[in-house]
């Protein structure tokens, strides 16, 4: 058994740039991951952050083989699946699940709680112990909902009633990673602290692996072991949780963290702040050299010209940029 | 002394086929000139429908509204609420004006954006078409727009999300408007644009001595922009105070609750969430007494069962701040130490 049970190897996504819209100047890729390598370890759970469209959804979907990837490597579970067909991909989906943002679309309205849940079962053929029913009804209880509700509607529930059914889907086949996308960024705060509670209590239930996507960095904190900063499809900086927030060495890391309100008045008021100029650059026409140079107030000339490479900065903490912070 | 806006009592309520949506119920809340007043609560708790209400835009026809709002102008005070649809239209974009989450709601697609900053400027002020451009491009340099005398003539899709948010703020501003309501407005963006807006908002408040009422239900913005805070929990006003009294001293187990909901970003190791058991409460069908005592671990301390058959009275309970509770003064001073 390897260590890890996900690896991504220079992985990347391009997408054609469709013609007109706000493309329309410029024709060619959208370079929406571009060589990312990252592990995801037995029981661990990685926070992939950054800002919108720095690639993160297109990670979490390259890796469950929705997206086919342009180039590297997908190792899942010590098999490389990178390759692998539609039909090839059956067995090892039921190993890995997605669960989405959005607790309105992710279900489908005209079906009931029982057949979006035993949904899971049917498309892998199986049967589980003690009949379908039973086994939906016990994944409801295990959820926080009432195995009452099995035959009602998605409407009838509220939003983190709904990502609850969304994770007791993921659950069904009993897999062993869950790629989460944004999985609280759609609920309340009281509601969000739930459902992030849940997805703490299964973890160590079940000794699940998740590769947890999210904007929201106080989350990020507070659920993942190790923590990747992208931005313009490149990984910026990896590093357990406490080193990253404690230690940043990349400048983005450092802008990121600085631009993350902290409820707490006093630590408003006398902290430091990084306010980063301009907006994301367009991933169709990433800038030369470092991505991050047309924001970054450290650049020089040679982070216009030279990609910088992935340095191991301390032993568990990766930096790509020619002048780290110390 | 009056504060710039005063709301006093306000309901709005809709009529719909499932019953009566009682959105906004006895709330008040005041803000003066350069201060900022942040409302916060859960989605669905009434913050939008009651400011919609102070800049009159409600539909009339579909909308029940009582109270009053107070703009206590240069020219003497006008109350809102009472006023006639003209008054209102007139102090909107002049003396109060709102910007919201999506700028594009406020952004007509196939104008320029200068035309549409300048189209509100002419609205109160005399000038050619050229003046009008040229005070669009003096509000997006402002606003923080580089290269703005040539932005000004690009579509709303040619700005970023960022840019389209400045944009709206600038049209917001033209007229130097004494009160600006901003709803969610950087729910949407990025936390670095986001923090290079709300310090642009600080920045223009300080310039133009503006009120600014923000709405929120990001507890982090809250801390950093807030002079003053409103909580509101299922149509009502829970607490009001300080920056300060809110978040280190607060009076009401909802908001205790959501403080202690939040991850802290400093915290060392990471602990379980506290989270609030339940769901908000429906508007339609308002529990009798304490909305929060469905989700209240409190409520067992108030006696006789008060909170599930009595509306608490929004009050000050002597230490300068105001609260929606049954509990006694020394069970909420004690709140403080269930903070985590
Ligand atoms: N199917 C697609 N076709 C073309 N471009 C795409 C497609 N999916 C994503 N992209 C582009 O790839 C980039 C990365 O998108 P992605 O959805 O992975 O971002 P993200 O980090 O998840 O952002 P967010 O935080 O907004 O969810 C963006 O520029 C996006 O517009
Ligand atoms: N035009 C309307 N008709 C009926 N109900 C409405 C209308 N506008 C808002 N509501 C309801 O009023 C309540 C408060 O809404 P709102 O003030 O928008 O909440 P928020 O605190 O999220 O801003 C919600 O239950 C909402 O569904
Ligand atoms: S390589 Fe240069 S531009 Fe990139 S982050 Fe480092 S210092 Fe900044
Ligand atoms: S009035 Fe009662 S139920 Fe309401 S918040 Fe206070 S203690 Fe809780
Ligand atoms: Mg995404
Ligand atoms: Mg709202």
């Amino acid at each position: 058994m390897t260590e890890n049970i996900l690896e991504l190897n220079n992985l990347t996504k391009f997408f054609p740039a469709k013609a007109g819209g706000i493309f329309s100047r410029a024709k060619g890729e959208v370079r929406a991951v571009d060589g990312v390598n990252l592990t995801v370890g037995r029981g661990e759970t990685v926070g992939l952050v950054g800002e919108s469209g720095c690639g993160k959804t297109t990670v979490g979907r390259t890796v469950m083989k929705l997206y086919e990837p342009t180039s590297g490597q997908i190792v899942f579970d010590g098999q490389d699946i990178t390759n692998l067909d539609r039909k090839e991909m059956k067995p090892i989906r039921s190993k890995m699940q997605m669960i989405f943002q959005d607790p309105f679309s992710s279900l489908n309205p005209r079906h009931t709680v029982g057949t979006i849940i035993s949904s899971s079962f049917t498309i892998h053929d199986i049967e589980p112990e003690g009949g379908v029913e039973h086994a939906v009804r016990e994944l409801l209880t295990l959820v926080g909902l009432n195995p009452e509700h099995i035959n009602r509607f998605p409407h009838e529930f509220s939003g983190g009633q709904r990502q609850r059914i969304g994770i007791a889907r993921s659950l069904a086949l009993k897999p062993k990673l869950i790629v989460a996308d944004e999985p609280v960024s759609a609920l309340d705060v009281s509601i969000q602290a739930q459902v992030v509670n849940l997805l703490d209590d299964l973890q160590k239930e079940f000794g699940l692996s998740y590769l947890f996507v999210a904007h929201d960095l106080s989350i990020v904190q507070h659920i993942s072991d190790r923590v990747v900063v992208m931005y313009l499809g490149k990984v910026m900086e990896m590093a357990p949780t406490r080193e990253l927030f404690a230690n940043p060495r990349h400048p983005y890391t450092k802008a990121l963290l600085s631009a993350v309100p902290v409820a707490d008045p006093k630590i408003g008021r006398s902290r430091e702040r990084i306010i980063l100029q301009g907006d994301l650059p367009s991933p169709v026409n990433p800038p030369s050299g470092c991505v991050f140079n047309t924001r970054c107030w450290k650049a020089q000339d040679i982070c216009r010209s030279v990609v910088p490479e992935t340095i191991q900065i301390s032993p568990l903490q990766t930096v790509a940029c020619h002048f780290p912070e110390v | 002394m009056s504060k710039f806006l005063e709301v006093t009592n306000l309901n709005v309520s809709f009529p719909t086929e499932d019953g009566e949506v009682r959105a906004s119920n006895e709330v008040s809340y005041s803000v003066g000139l350069g201060e900022t007043l942040a409302i916060v609560g859960e989605s669905g708790s009434g913050k939008s429908v009651s400011n919609l209400a102070v800049m009159g835009l409600h539909n009339p026809v579909r909308t029940k509204i009582t109270g009053s709002a107070v703009l206590n102008l240069a020219d003497g005070p006008v109350d809102v609420i009472s006023a006639s649809a003209d008054t209102v239209r007139r102090l909107r974009g002049k003396s109060m004006s709102m910007i919201f989450q999506d700028p594009m709601s406020a952004l007509h697609p196939f104008f320029t954006i200068g035309d549409q900053i300048a189209e509100a400027w002419h609205l109160y002020n005399k000038g050619s078409k050229k003046d009008g451009i040229k005070k669009a491009t003096e509000m997006l340099d402002l606003v923080g727009i580089p290269d703005a005398a040539s932005r000004a003539h690009d579509y709303p899709h040619q700005f970023s999300g960022g840019m389209r948010q400045r944009a709206m703020i600038a049209m917001a501003l033209v007229n130097n408007p004494s009160l600006l309501i901003a709803d969610e407005p950087t729910t949407a963006l990025d936390v670095t644009v986001q923090s290079q807006i709300l310090q642009l908002l600080k920045d223009l408040q300080k310039e133009f001595n503006m009120a600014i009422i923000l709405i929120t239900h990001d507890l982090g913005v809250v801390a950093e922009v807030a002079d003053r805070i409103c909580v509101m929990y299922g149509g009502r006003i829970v607490e009001d105070g300080t920056v300060d009294d809110i978040f280190y001293r607060p009076e009401h187990p909802y908001t205790l609750g959501l403080l202690n909901s939040v991850p802290r970003i400093t915290a060392g190791e990471s602990h379980r969430l506290r989270a609030i058991p339940g769901q908000p409460p429906s508007l339609i069908s308002l529990p009798s007494g304490c909305a929060f005592q469905p989700r209240c671990e409190y409520s067992t301390k108030v006696s006789s069962g008060a909170c599930a058959s009595t509306v608490p009275s929004l009050s000050d309970k002597g230490s300068g701040h105001l609260s929606r509770c049954h509990l006694d003064a020394a069970d909420l001073n004690n709140l403080v130490k269930d903070k985590a």
